[in-house]
């Protein structure tokens, strides 16, 4: 253990008692395979195969296959069989204490997508949360981000810029139903592109009371059964298959995932409408970028004052930032007066390369 | 100003021409004659002058909505434009719902305001950023503010909407809305109505522009139904000669009658009545000069007499739109162009030439003086249909040009910065360098030349292998090698290599290539 592994913490406990606490090693280390804590022997959404895996939500950048036992909450254990295929999975409810090697693990609500958890991970009176992917809008589905109180809080920032404001989301779903609706009007169909798990659930949310046919691309299609069978409901959808032809569209709802759009699959919708549901849609030019009529800034992420919030009810007193705008963030949080530090992970990474609308 | 903020939304979102024409026709029907006129005005590139600089607007933002201005700078390079990054950075007042005004009296009042202080300027600015409501509408008004109003919407896509909307020829808008005048104070229908007396004199017709060849020469049919004239490397321009007033417009609607002395007496003999179509070329008699000393006149305010004999300029026409004050464009190619000869010929100008028509009897005998385009001092041809009157605009079929392969050269990547409005947020923006020993020499920027899907292979490379996390630029590995493709190459003492190249863009990616074999320094100085 080298010397520079040295840390100390100076908590204060109420005006006149102060504690010293001297760690020999953080609790959580930043290494090549993802985040590890020495203490537990544990990963958290590690991007190469590990012994032990605790994953924070189904999305591809945080839930790798190949690990010998994962951890996650029960709402994500059939989403991560759907999509890794059989492996050896624990489920946990919220807030449940764990206790791996002597390392106490709960998991609690991050409300990035169904089953996404905060990881808050706590040993001799220390206690680390690492965010995963959050959201601090209630979005009626995923569950309310439960603020956590930690010395050190591991956030992410893939809208780490103060462009990133959302309108509320209720406002967005009304204006999602009157895009739909002007379509239909003039006898098109509407297609929105959304991520086929978190996102594209919440438009079906939106789009339900509306009671137009809603058809789903294969991919959304696969998580609506695995969500269903896990006991979420979730409104009635069909799925487009191969057979399907133009005649099967008319003034019809199609939901696809963004790989979709300049593909020959969606030529059978003609003629449609085409929006993209992201938080990217706030810039115009992501929304020209991706050939869309329009573009909803819906978004499964905390935006700016979401992610400052967040940060400030946790009353860390050190801030680790992964995840998108590490660099720019942390500056901004060191400026405030924080303790902030960035760390480059692989997270967003696959989906950020090969699509820009993904999240 | 909520109808014109709307209409800006589905230019940019739609990529349909129909809906961009129906947009812009369902504007014209609800918007109010003043509004329509600044709305033409906006679309013709007539922006009224910024009332304050963008260095001014940053800090004021910077400081409304307490972020320090480094934080603002990176919003700017992930966003692209700084109208859009403030329009996105203000905090919208849920509220109180204000009722925005019409379009004209945001432009009007910033007009009046250019002479005005700074605080009356920013008392406005504060006032206009906490009323309007929707995001679109602050960006359009920030567009105006800063002097950036640069929406595109192509010329025959507003002139159809016009004509549809004002029930006249297309031909008719077009040249209405071509030309000189004043947004501030023409009227709607002074604007769409060239008979009025008020009809300006110098107003120019709408070129007539081509398209490059797509296919073989073959498929263009008997060759004695064309013809073929060099391809200048000029400057385009229409002449035009009406009560005893001459004025030369740039392709850019730009008037540069004062910018070549040389052409004064031109102006003095030509006829009235006439307008000419033509390239403005430095030459010597009739051997044109290179493009690159026509350039180092272009911009200059006073023009010395070095400049004047070291690159004089000659007016090589090539048509004529209107003669004896009557619009012939309608006219054959062929029957235009007799008329152009005899003119020519009787005026005997020193400075008038008639662009030389390549007189050959077969395709491949053509394609054998293709290829002396560059010891022509010429770019290629221009193919033209005899029998085919002038049209207005771009349009395929009749005129085509055909452009002498580019000079091409092997560089490596090593500086990107993000680019703007429609990639904004990708690097797309490059700098090459070629080999100078084991040295590398920046020698030109590129912006184009890549497919969506490479341009994002670029980009995460870009990311992955950056040294600079803040600010606009990454020094990147020089590792990517590219082909890249430009039209001329001069000495120039401002670039740090000796070099400029013109139009460089990226021919193709070579993914074959390593770093090492790019070429060098010597190389790209053995073009010249
Ligand atoms: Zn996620
Ligand atoms: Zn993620």
């Amino acid at each position: 253990m080298g010397i520079s592994n040295v840390k100390i913490y100076i908590h204060i406990a109420n005006n006149d008692i102060y504690f010293l606490f001297l760690y020999h090693m953080p609790l959580i280390e930043f290494t090549d395979k993802g985040l590890y804590c020495p203490q537990g022997k544990f990963y958290i959404d590690p991007w190469r195969p590990v012994d032990k895996a605790i994953i924070t939500h189904a999305h591809s950048d945080h839930a790798k296959a190949g690990s010998a036992h994962y951890f996650c909450h029960t709402l994500t254990k059939p989403l991560l069989l759907s999509r890794l295929g059989p492996h050896t999975i624990q489920d946990s409810a919220w807030g449940v204490p764990h206790h791996i090697n002597g390392v106490q693990v709960s998991l609690h609500p991050s409300g990035h997508i169904i089953g996404a958890a905060q990881i808050r991970v706590e040993y001799k009176g220390e206690i680390w949360v690492c965010s995963g992917d959050y959201k601090t809008e209630n979005d009626g589905i995923s569950g309310a981000f439960e603020p956590i109180n930690c010395h050190t809080f591991i956030t992410e920032s893939t809208f780490g810029l103060p462009i990133y404001n959302w309108l509320p989301q209720h406002s967005i779903y009304e204006s999602m139903r009157q895009w739909v609706l002007k379509n239909i009007a003039q006898q098109k169909n509407a297609i929105l592109l959304a991520y086929s798990l978190g996102k594209a659930q919440r438009v079906l949310e939106a789009l339900a009371p509306l009671d137009i046919p809603i058809w789903v691309h294969g991919a959304i299609w696969n998580m609506h059964e695995s969500l269903s069978n896990a006991g979420v409901a979730l409104p009635l959808v069909q799925r487009i298959t191969p057979e399907h032809t133009k005649s099967n569209f008319k003034n019809a709802i199609i939901l696809a995932p963004p790989g979709a759009d300049g593909s020959s699959w969606i030529k059978k919708f003609t003629p449609y409408q085409l929006a993209v549901c992201s938080g990217w849609m706030q810039v115009r030019a992501n929304q020209r970028r991706n050939n869309a009529d329009i573009g909803f800034a819906l978004s499964d992420h905390a935006d700016w004052n979401g992610l400052l919030q967040a940060i400030k009810a946790t009353s860390a007193e050190k801030i680790f930032v992964t995840h998108g705008f590490q660099a720019v963030f942390s500056k901004y949080l060191k400026d405030q007066g924080l303790e902030a530090e960035e760390v480059v992970t692989a997270y967003g990474q696959e989906e950020e390369a090969s699509k820009t609308i993904s999240e | 100003m909520k109808a014109f903020a709307t209409l800006i939304e589905q230019l940019s979102t739609t990529t349909k021409t129909a809906e961009k024409v129906e947009a812009l026709y369902q504007y014209f029907k609800v918007a109010n004659d003043r509004d329509k006129v600044w709305a033409i005005a906006l679309f013709t590139g007539r922006r009224p002058r910024r009332t304050i600089s963008s260095t001014l607007l940053k800090t004021w933002c910077a400081d409304y909505c307490n972020l320090p201005l480094w934080l603002l700078e990176e919003c700017r390079h992930t966003v692209g434009d700084l109208s859009e990054t403030i329009a996105l950075l203000i905090p919208v007042q849920s509220d109180i719902i204000y009722t925005s005004s019409p379009l004209h009296v945001y432009i009007e009042k910033l007009i009046s305001l250019s002479s005005a202080n700074e605080a009356e300027k920013k008392a406005y600015m504060l006032q206009c950023w906490q009323q309007l409501n929707s995001s679109t509408e602050r960006f359009v008004f920030n567009k105006l503010m800063s002097g950036a109003f640069r929406i595109g919407v192509s010329q025959q896509l507003l002139i159809q909407a016009l004509s549809k909307f004002a029930q006249m020829e297309a031909s008719f808008i077009a040249h209405c809305i071509t030309g000189k005048w004043d947004p501030s104070l023409i009227s709607f229908h002074e604007l769409i109505n060239v008979s009025a007396p008020s009809a300006d004199v110098s107003k120019p017709y709408p070129f007539c522009l081509a398209y490059p060849i797509e296919s073989g020469l073959d498929k263009l049919g008997d060759s004695a139904n064309w013809l073929a004239e060099w391809k200048w490397d000029g400057i385009r321009g229409q002449l035009i000669k009406r009560k005893d007033t001459a004025f030369l417009w740039s392709r850019g609607e730009e008037l540069i009658t004062e910018k070549f002395p040389e052409l004064n007496q031109l102006f003095t003999y030509l006829p009235n009545g006439i307008v000419l179509d033509g390239e403005i070329v430095a030459a010597i008699h009739d051997k044109p000069l290179p493009f690159s000393l026509l350039q180092t006149r272009i911009g200059r305010k006073h023009i010395s007499k070095k400049i004047l004999s070291d690159a004089p300029v000659r007016f090589f026409a090539y048509d004529i739109l209107e003669y004896r004050g009557e619009d012939i464009r309608q006219y054959s190619l062929e029957n235009r162009r007799k008329i152009l000869e005899s003119l020519v010929t009787s005026l005997n100008v020193h400075t008038l030439f008639i662009s030389p028509s390549i007189s050959f009897t077969h395709w491949q005998e053509l394609k054998q003086i293709h290829l002396q385009s560059r010891a022509n001092s010429a770019e290629g041809f221009m193919l033209k249909k005899k029998k085919s009157p002038y049209y207005m605009g771009r349009k395929k079929g009749d005129w085509w040009k055909w452009k002498v392969d580019p000079y091409t050269i092997d560089a490596v990547l090593i500086y990107a910065q993000k680019g703007s409005g429609r990639r904004g947020n990708l690097y797309t923006d490059f700098t090459f360098a070629v080999k100078d020993g084991d040295k590398l020499v920046p020698f030109a920027k590129a912006y184009s030349g890549l497919t969506n899907a490479e341009i994002a292979q670029v980009d995460a490379f870009v990311k992955r292998n950056a040294v600079e996390k803040f600010g606009p630029v990454r020094t990147v590995k020089p590792e990517l090698v590219f082909e890249l493709a430009f039209e001329g190459i001069h000495l120039s003492s401002r670039h740090k290599c000796g070099i400029a190249v013109r139009f460089p863009r990226i021919y193709r990616w070579r993914k074959d290539k390593k770093p090492e074999e790019i070429n060098t320094l010597a190389d790209l100085k053995a073009l010249l």
